[in-house]
Parts: structure tokens; sequence; C-alpha cells
């Protein structure tokens, strides 16, 4: 993984200063909190409805055991023992005082960690694949492009006061696990004739306008993406509107400017770069990047493990979590795993300080000090040998965190909703909590196969409810929470924005809906190969809503 | 408002004069981006001012050809949180050449100054930060990421000698 050197450790330092000072200004009333407000945000502080809350950067995803057991520290010192794994890969604490946010900086600046441009309206942690340099599919690990975007997009002068939020996500992978095209802009790294470049997306986005992005361009070589991003960043600073909130992020740009105007003017300002303005990253600082990204000294090893096959006959419950939670790895007799955070009766993405201390003990242990956060709110060791993963799997298990239900229909992306946020209309947790209680025999979890539900409690999708094969939105209708169903969201490659299927549920209505749905499914697919979303497309949504709203 | 450039804090020997008021024959004094463009293509007439005020909005593509005539632009700053100056300063400074005064005025806060300094201004009239803020926000950073108009040089310059 990327590691610092004097500049970046110097920068992350000056921004622990800069902030102590910005914090005791703040606090002995020379600063406003109009105008602490911008400070705090860009650096990660919100202030929620009981507390401040502070967002911790986990750029692309990436940990080091070392860094997540300094997550566990501060989880036990300064929060109240867990931490929140959130859709965009980082961290959240949501008990943390002011007065020690500046602490608690410097402990992370220690590890190499900060909270930079995790809030506010800049650019916020670019965000990748989490099987990024494990996954078979890929041209190439994304990763070393992530962290020149972070670089790059970190302190920027120009773009510190955008418009809006500005969130970047990139693939490198045919098979999208980015959500690149929900994304501000979205980075798909494509080979043609040799040269390295990206496809690129602009004006995706969740909220309360979703659009899905368009192609911006089909390939911009890689030795000058960063001035094609400045370009897209100039237009939005300047021409994105900035007279309502709800209208202020690119996506309201190109859809109001119509795409092709849009890219005219991205080009036109492109091609109006002088020499002097390009931004010439030098071929060996490139590969100076993807040198901390090379791959880990995996021992070569058979296609297939007896030791597997033997625990998995001794342990069906084991066998059943090989069959849900691994991804394939490019390497022959490794696999990636996916810890859940997502078992029955916890906030989806929750971890306790004891559990991030297991996770980083297996990462030293077993899988070459490497540790991933998934936007769907779990944590991923890539780089498992087959003959490791009973051991790997006893530990997660006797800490909780065995759960077999990864892309499973209780592995919700869940916002913190009314019970943490101040936006939100309804509680997010407790239905997404009864939902899972449905489907808690694993054996008929398995059998739905793969199925996406995404929960928000408001309008704002922090929860990708837009995105999810089913979403779940919460409502407020007179002081009472309501609960809009989406059906056929999904957030790959082929991505679809979900519709509302018809009147809001109360949320005591809301687990038998979905699992009327799931059985009209299980019913009516062709074979257990068909997963719901295909079903959903064959069909259409009709009988699925005639199925969600039979019962009375 | 004090007014900081080039590591001392200066008085303002400069008056922006409103559009519709009158022009004064002598003195240094900005005027808005209409304005200016109104008196250089004679729908106007008047005494030439050789500073220009703009607003968020304006386009500075449009002083393109008089820069070299300029003495002053002040990039007005309405609003705090709103960053389109930074862009219309790293127009000014790395696409045009402009090469005289760049002043940020409006709701100019401490802790926008590095950033403004970055994209290219070199005076700043806050809203009250004095001489000893505007240089401790200066030295904040001594390193950079990015190219910019000032300040430190980027990192991966440093990093590769290029």
């Amino acid at each position: 993984m990327y590691r610092y050197d004097q500049f970046d450790a110097q920068i992350v330092r000056e921004r622990v200063a800069q902030f102590r000072g910005q914090v005791a200004r703040r606090l002995s009333g020379e600063l406003l909190e109009d105008e602490f407000k911008p400070l705090r945000l860009q650096n990660g502080v919100y202030l929620q409805l009981h507390a401040y809350m502070l967002r911790i950067a986990i750029p692309y995803g990436q940990l080091s055991p070392r860094q997540l057991r300094r997550l566990a520290e501060i989880a036990r010192d300064y929060d109240k023992g867990y931490g929140h794994f959130t859709t965009r890969q980082n961290i959240q604490f949501n008990w943390v005082a002011l007065k020690d946010i500046p602490d608690v900086l410097d402990k992370l600046a220690e590890v190499e960690m900060h909270a930079i441009q995790t809030s506010g309206n800049c650019i916020r942690n670019t965000t990748t694949d989490h099987y990024a340099g494990a996954a078979q599919d890929e041209v190439l690990d994304p990763r070393a492009w992530c962290e020149i975007i972070r670089q790059w997009s970190t302190f920027h002068p120009e773009f510190a006061f955008l418009p809006r939020k500005f969130k970047i996500a990139v693939t490198a992978a045919e098979h999208d696990r980015a959500a690149i095209r929900v994304h501000d802009v979205g980075l798909h790294i494509r080979q043609q004739d040799g040269v390295t470049g990206f496809e690129v997306w602009v004006g995706g986005g969740q909220g309360r306008t979703p659009h899905i992005a368009a192609l911006v361009n089909p390939f911009v070589p890689e030795a000058r993406i960063l001035d094609y991003l400045e370009a897209i960043m100039r237009v939005y600073n300047r021409y994105g509107r900035r007279d309502n909130k709800y209208k202020a992020r690119i996506k309201i740009l190109v859809s109001e400017l119509g795409e092709a105007e849009y890219i005219r003017q991205v080009e036109e300002e492109f091609a109006a770069q002088r020499a002097d303005e390009k931004i010439d990253l030098p071929a060996e600082e490139i590969a100076r990047i993807h040198a901390y990204f090379a791959p880990p000294p995996l021992p070569a090893k058979p296609a297939g493990s007896k030791l597997l096959d033997a625990a998995k006959a001794a342990d069906p419950a084991f066998a059943r979590w090989t069959r849900t939670n691994l991804h394939p790895h490019k390497a022959q007799g490794y696999a990636s795993v996916t810890v859940s955070l997502k078992p029955l009766g916890v906030a989806p993405g929750d971890a306790t300080g004891a559990q991030m201390d297991v996770v980083a003990d297996l990462a030293d242990t077993y899988g070459f000090g490497d540790i991933r956060v998934s936007h769907a709110q779990n944590l991923i060791l890539p780089h498992i040998a087959l003959d490791d993963l009973p051991a790997v799997y006893g530990a997660l298990d006797a800490a909780g965190l065995g759960a077999a239900n990864e892309s499973r229909i209780t592995d919700m992306i869940v916002c913190p909703g009314l019970d943490f946020c101040n936006l939100a209309n309804a509680r997010s947790i407790p239905v997404a909590l009864e939902v899972q209680k449905v489907f808690a025999d694993p054996a008929y979890e398995e059998d739905i196969g793969k199925l996406h539900i995404n929960v928000s409690g408001c309008i704002n999708a922090c929860g990708h409810h837009h995105v999810g094969h089913i979403g779940i939105l919460g409502v407020d209708k007179k002081g009472e929470e309501f609960y809009q169903i989406l059906l056929g969201g999904r957030a790959d490659e082929h991505a679809a924005l979900g519709e509302i299927v018809g009147p809001g549920l109360k949320a005591e209505d809301v687990p038998g809906a979905i699992h009327r749905v799931v059985e009209f499914y299980r019913a009516q697919r062709t074979s257990p190969a068909e997963k719901f979303i295909d079903t959903l497309e064959r069909l259409g949504h009709q009988p699925f809503q005639d199925a969600l709203y039979a019962a009375g | 408002m004090p007014l900081v450039k080039a590591g001392a804090e200066i008085a303002n020997t400069w008056t922006f004069v409103a559009d519709g008021a009158v022009l004064p024959e002598s003195g240094q004094t900005s005027v808005s981006l209409a304005r200016f463009l109104a008196l250089k293509q004679g729908q106007e007439n008047g005494p030439l001012p050789d500073g220009v005020r703009l607003g968020p909005a304006d386009d500075p593509a449009e002083l393109e050809p008089y820069l070299p005539e300029l003495s002053l632009i002040e990039v007005d700053f309405p609003r705090y949180v709103d960053g389109r100056g930074y862009s219309q300063a790293q127009l000014l400074r790395r696409r045009y050449g402009y090469a005289g005064e760049l002043r940020a005025v409006g709701h100019v806060l401490r802790d926008q100054i590095f950033y403004m300094h970055r994209s290219g201004f070199d005076a700043y009239e806050t809203r009250r930060a004095g001489l000893s803020e505007v240089l401790e926000a200066l030295a904040e950073f001594t390193e950079a990421y990015q190219p910019a108009a000032n300040g430190p040089g980027a990192a991966f310059r440093k990093r590769t000698g290029a």
C-alpha cells in the first residue's frame, strides 16, 4: 500500500496544527460558527443530533493492520467502543468531543491517516473496487490512480469551495464494483493500443434528483487525466449552481446544459489549457506510486485445498460461508474474503474496537497486512490462501463476524438515519433490522441468492436506495414515519435507478411486503441461477408491485 | 478592513466606484467589469480607470485584451463559501498572464488566504484578519501536491527533480 514520504507526512502534520488552531479560535469565540462550519466540515467534523461526528478518510478503502488497530483504539478511547464504516469506504465516529478532535488527528497522523476533505463542498475520498489488486477481471490495479487523484485533490487551491460536494470513483474491471455511474465523476481504466487511459463518466449521483452519469469522453490517456479532471472541475466550479444547494451537484449542471453542451464546455476548457498549465506528472512519479501497489509475495499454491475441502465437509456453516463470502483471486489457491459487518441485529457497517483488532490480527497472520473497506460497508481481506480459510473463518465467527451474507438480502447498505442524523426524516437501522429478521435463516437466505436492499432515512440517499435491487426510503408524513419501496435499481455496469412502486408503508408492514416480493421472485425464477434483478427485469415491475401490496 | 500585501499591512489608496456613480477625474479607481467594458468600447464616456472589480459570475476572458493596461483587479467574494473567484484568479494568472495586483475583497477570512495565495492573489482586503494572521495563514503549509500560481511547488516535481 502507499506509504507517506516526507511531503505527505509534512502536509498531514501541518493540517493537524492548522485545525488545532481553528478549533482553538472557535472555542475562544474568535471564529463564528458559520465561519467555522466549512473549516470543520473539510476536516470531517459534523454536528449531528447528539454530538460532533468525526469522519476519517480511508483512501480508496485500504487499511494496514496498524491503521485498523489505531481506529480500534480511537473507538475505545474517544467513542463508545465502536466505529461505523461508510459507503465512501471511510469510517466515522459518532461520539467524539470537539476538544479531543485535534488529539485524535495527531494519533491518526502517526499512522499516516487524516480526516482531510471527508466532508464539505470539496473533492471527497476517491473510492474504488474493494478487490483492487486481487480481482481476476481488472486490467490493472486502480489504487495507484486513486492515490494520484488523492494527492492532486488534497488542498487543491481552486476547488476547496465548490458549489457542492464532489465524489470520484475508479474501476479497472468490466464488472463495476465501484458504482462509477452514480458518481460525480466515474473513471473506468481501459487500455487501448498499449496506452492506459480512462473512460470518463460525469454527472451521476443519487440524492433527491438521481441521475446516471453521462459518458463524457471514451478515452483520456493517463498522461492527461489530471488535466481533464481540472477542466471538469473548473467548468463545474464556475458554472455549477450556487443559488440552491439541492440543485448544486454537477449532475444538475450536466442535465440543465444538456450532455452535448456540457461536453463541449469541458472540451473547450481542456483545449484552452496552455502548456504551462498542464500537470505533467513525470512517468517516474507514476511508476513510483504504482510500485507501492505491487502484488503481495503470494507463495505459489495448487488450485484446490484439501484442508478447505475437509473443513467444508465437517462444518456446513463454514461451507455456506465459503459459498457466499469469497471472491475469486487472480492467483490460484487464494481468495478474497468478505468480513461481513451485517450480522443480525447490529447496525450495518458498525464494528467494535475488539472486532477491528481481530481483523487486523488476521490480516497480519494470514492476509499480507492488507485490509479493505467496501462501499457496501463490509471489510475485505483480499489475499487469503484457501488453506487458511478455516482458521480465518473460525476467528471471525468467534468475534461475531462470521455472517455468510455477502451481497445477500441481509447485507444491506443502510444510512445512520434518524437515530443519529439531523437530516433524516425516518429511522433506517430499525427497519433494516426488522427486514433482516425475516431472512434470518441462512439456508433460506442462501437460496434467495444475490439481492441488494439499500435503505435511506431521507431523500439525500446516503443509504443508496436508488440503486438497491430493492430500495427502502424513509419519509415523514405528518410526523409519522413511512417507507417507500423502490424496485429495479442497480449500481453496477448496468446502472439503473429504482422506481417507487406505490404508496409508502408503515414500518411494521415493510418486512412482510419485502417477504412477499422475495417469495414471488422465488416462485417465478426460471432456476435458482436466475438472480432477483434478472427475474425483475424479465417480468417487469408490475407483478412484483402487485405482490408487494397483496396482503392487507 | 485591513489590507495586506507583500508581507505588510498597507493603506488602501484605491476607490471602487459603483455603477452609475460619477467617476473621479483622477486617483486610483476600480469599476465593475461591465462598466469597464462600456467605457473601453465607447458606450459610456468618462475617464478610464485602471482597476476592475470582478463579480463571481464575470468571465475574466473578457478582460484579456486589456490586462497590460490594468494595475489592479479585485475579485469579489460576496460569500466566503463561493469559490468562483479562485478559478478567476487561476485563469488571470496562469492562462492570461496578468502580472498586476490581484486583490481578494469581500468576505475574506483568514482561513481562505492560503488557497487564495496559491490561486494567484497577492493582496487581501480581509474582514478582520490583520497582518500577523495573514502571515500565519500563508505559512501554514510548506508543501503542496499540485502545481498552482504561487506558493510551494508541487511535491511530485520535488520528488523527481523534474
